[in-house]
């Protein structure tokens, strides 16, 4: 039976989502704990755990759609569930706001500023790992270390010197500052990608006379798409979450991100449209949520490849 | 001949200097980690030493300031609103931390069982981690409103309460609240990393302990934990800095707060330094909070980290 279960545990993937073929009629361990014994100690608390991760979701979905005099009454309507839903809030943040440019200018600054990362991060990966310059150890550790360093405390600073460079209430600014934060991860996460791919291949490639320029671009970087991949998403999700550099950097209303824009521009006075905001909250979650439907693996395997190391 | 090159149309040539500096391990690694190190150093190293800089001198947002040495500093000392945000960002990180290490352990514990839809779940439990800080917070801030929140009504229909309760209008409840917020938001991050930890402990060593009789209390003590010490610190230094310098959560939620009852010290200074102006202050503010970082940090790591024992040495 325990060559079986060696068998089994060498592809823990599989074993994990059952679908891996059974030798003999047990699965595991879980033979051991009766069904009403599995109810209570494993599908009740992971009910209730996956119920309050999500109920927010659905309140801000149901808020958007909720016509207004059911949003303010929780008495006559029940509020867990919506008549005649209406499109009214939508329609408004998109066509009497400026939410679209806001949306614009938090994807122009997210692509721009994750390019920039991945082709800075892509190169000193390499030189790190492969070219293994003198003191290349120590680097690679002082680029990790900046990941460190938070943004809550060089905010002020750096407010100074986008001054100075004439950046400041420019996209420039997020552009040239999120790579501080985007560059020592994804550093980090192509370090480990490119120390999988072989020695060898590189060196039958330096034989042939090949320069080092042309073996990254041609054989490493062809061979580490997955990295990429995983990196660009997880810098593309830490662009858009960013919210201090945003917010200190910009201050006229038509180049403001959509978290800082939400939290400022969207609310007047004391009367907040609470049907607006859920909505502009919602669709400014909608291209994370899409983008992590499509590459859930290369986002997962990104946290816990690096933390891993 | 070893030092003749071949060029294109296949004649030889001399190796010029230019040649072999063209292929120098040194010279190709500064050019490629220029871009990177331009980044770092212009926008990171420079405005991080800048930052201390500023913390010694009165600058005011528009001029600049001139040096003063620790009156910044000693103006601090003499606040109670900085103090009272230390308070608060020791609080939090503490408390929040502590909740999430727990809620996250053992969420990855349950979803490492024999579960259908396992990918599904998996996946749909880091949701609250990708959507943005800011648009998660904003619908906490409705679902905390004074007067229209779902959880005081809920309360209410259940005969539980019987008026409206003040999420963030009243000190402590605000203060719970935000915890709360923080804790529904890192959750998934620790249980996901730790449940990648979770997958690489070899399942023959717990089905050695069942056979022996162990219980499962026994077997997640004497084999889980031990195995997923490394992981665990990792994870746990970067929540504790990242919930240490949170700012966009409490920023939304309360701005600091019913009478700075929830400022952490990064809003604070994000308050003293750009609302008020006083750019000096702030600065010092903000290095004031790395002390607290370096030494939450180190205990993360080293306090967790893997004993000699536990890879079949004696104990040290």
């Amino acid at each position: 039976m325990t060559d079986a279960l060696a068998g089994k545990a060498a592809d823990p993937r599989a074993v994990l989502t059952g679908s891996a073929p059974l030798a003999d009629e047990s699965e595991g361990m879980s033979y051991l704990q009766s069904l009403p014994r599995r109810l209570v100690t494993l599908y009740l608390p992971l009910s209730i755990i996956l119920f309050v991760l999500l109920f927010p979701f659905y309140w801000m979905a149901l808020t958007s759609i909720k016509p207004d005099n059911q949003l303010l009454d929780l008495d006559t309507y029940s509020p867990f569930w919506t008549w005649n839903p209406t499109l009214k809030h939508i329609y408004k943040l998109l066509f009497e706001t400026d939410y679209p440019i806001w949306l614009w200018n938090t994807m122009l600054v997210a692509v721009c500023a994750t390019a920039l990362s991945i082709i800075a991060s892509v190169l000193a990966a390499y030189a790190i790992v492969r070219l293994r310059y003198r003191g290349a150890q120590w680097v690679g550790g002082a680029i990790f270390l900046a990941y460190l360093v938070p943004p809550s405390i060089l905010f002020i600073p750096l407010s100074t010197v986008v001054f100075q460079y004439g950046l400041f209430d420019t996209p420039f600014a997020l552009i040239l500052t999120y790579p501080t934060i985007l560059i020592p991860f994804s550093t980090w996460l192509l370090m480990g990608y490119f120390k999988t791919i072989p020695f060898e291949l590189e060196e039958c490639a330096l034989i042939d006379g090949a320069s080092r320029w042309q073996i990254l671009i041609r054989i490493v970087l062809p061979l580490s798409v997955p990295g990429l991949i995983s990196a660009f998403i997880f810098c593309f999700t830490l662009c858009w979450n960013e919210f201090i550099y945003a917010l200190t950097f910009i201050s006229s209303v038509h180049y403001k991100t959509v978290p800082v824009a939400i939290v400022t521009a969207l609310v007047d006075g004391d009367i907040y449209r609470w049907g607006s905001l859920m909505a502009g909250a919602m669709i400014g979650s909608l291209p994370l949520v899409i983008l992590y439907a499509f590459f859930v693996e290369h986002y997962v395997s990104a946290m816990t490849g690096a933390v891993k190391e | 001949m070893a030092e003749l090159a071949i060029n294109d149309r296949g004649l030889s040539r001399q190796v010029t200097a230019w040649d072999r500096l063209k292929v120098d391990r040194n010279w190709l690694s500064f050019w490629f980690m220029l871009p990177a190190a331009a980044f770092l150093i212009l926008f990171l190293a420079y405005p991080l030493g800048l930052g201390v800089w500023l913390s010694f001198t009165d600058a005011r947002l528009g001029r600049d300031g001139i040096f003063v040495g620790l009156e910044n500093y000693e103006f601090l000392w003499d606040d109670s609103t900085f103090w009272l945000s230390v308070f608060n960002t020791l609080l939090y990180t503490t408390v929040a931390s502590t909740i999430k290490f727990a809620i996250g352990l053992y969420l990855a514990l349950l979803l490492n069982e024999n579960l259908p839809f396992k990918a599904i779940i998996r996946a749909v439990v880091l949701i609250p981690f990708i959507v943005p800080t800011v648009l998660s917070a904003i619908a906490f801030w409705w679902l905390f409103d004074p007067q229209f929140s779902i959880i005081s009504w809920s309360l209410k229909k259940m005969h539980l309460i019987s008026s409206n309760i003040d999420f963030l209008g009243d000190v402590w409840n605000a203060r719970w609240s935000v915890i709360f917020a923080n804790i529904w938001r890192g959750v998934p991050f620790v249980a996901i990393t730790l449940l990648a930890g979770l997958q690489t402990v070899s399942p023959s060593l717990y089905e050695a302990a069942t056979i022996d009789g162990a219980t499962n209390w026994q077997r997640f003590r004497y084999i889980t934990y031990p195995l997923l010490t490394p992981i665990i610190a990792v994870v746990m230094t970067f929540s504790v800095l990242f919930t240490f310098t949170d700012f966009q959560l409490i920023w939304v939620m309360t701005r600091g707060g019913p009478v700075n009852a929830t400022h952490l010290m990064a809003t604070f200074s994000y308050q003293r330094a750009i609302m008020s102006g006083y750019l000096g202050e702030g600065a010092a503010i903000s290095t004031a909070m790395i002390p607290f970082l370096l030494a939450a940090i180190l205990v993360s790591w080293f306090g967790l980290q893997r004993r000699k024992w536990q890879q079949g040495e004696s104990n040290d």
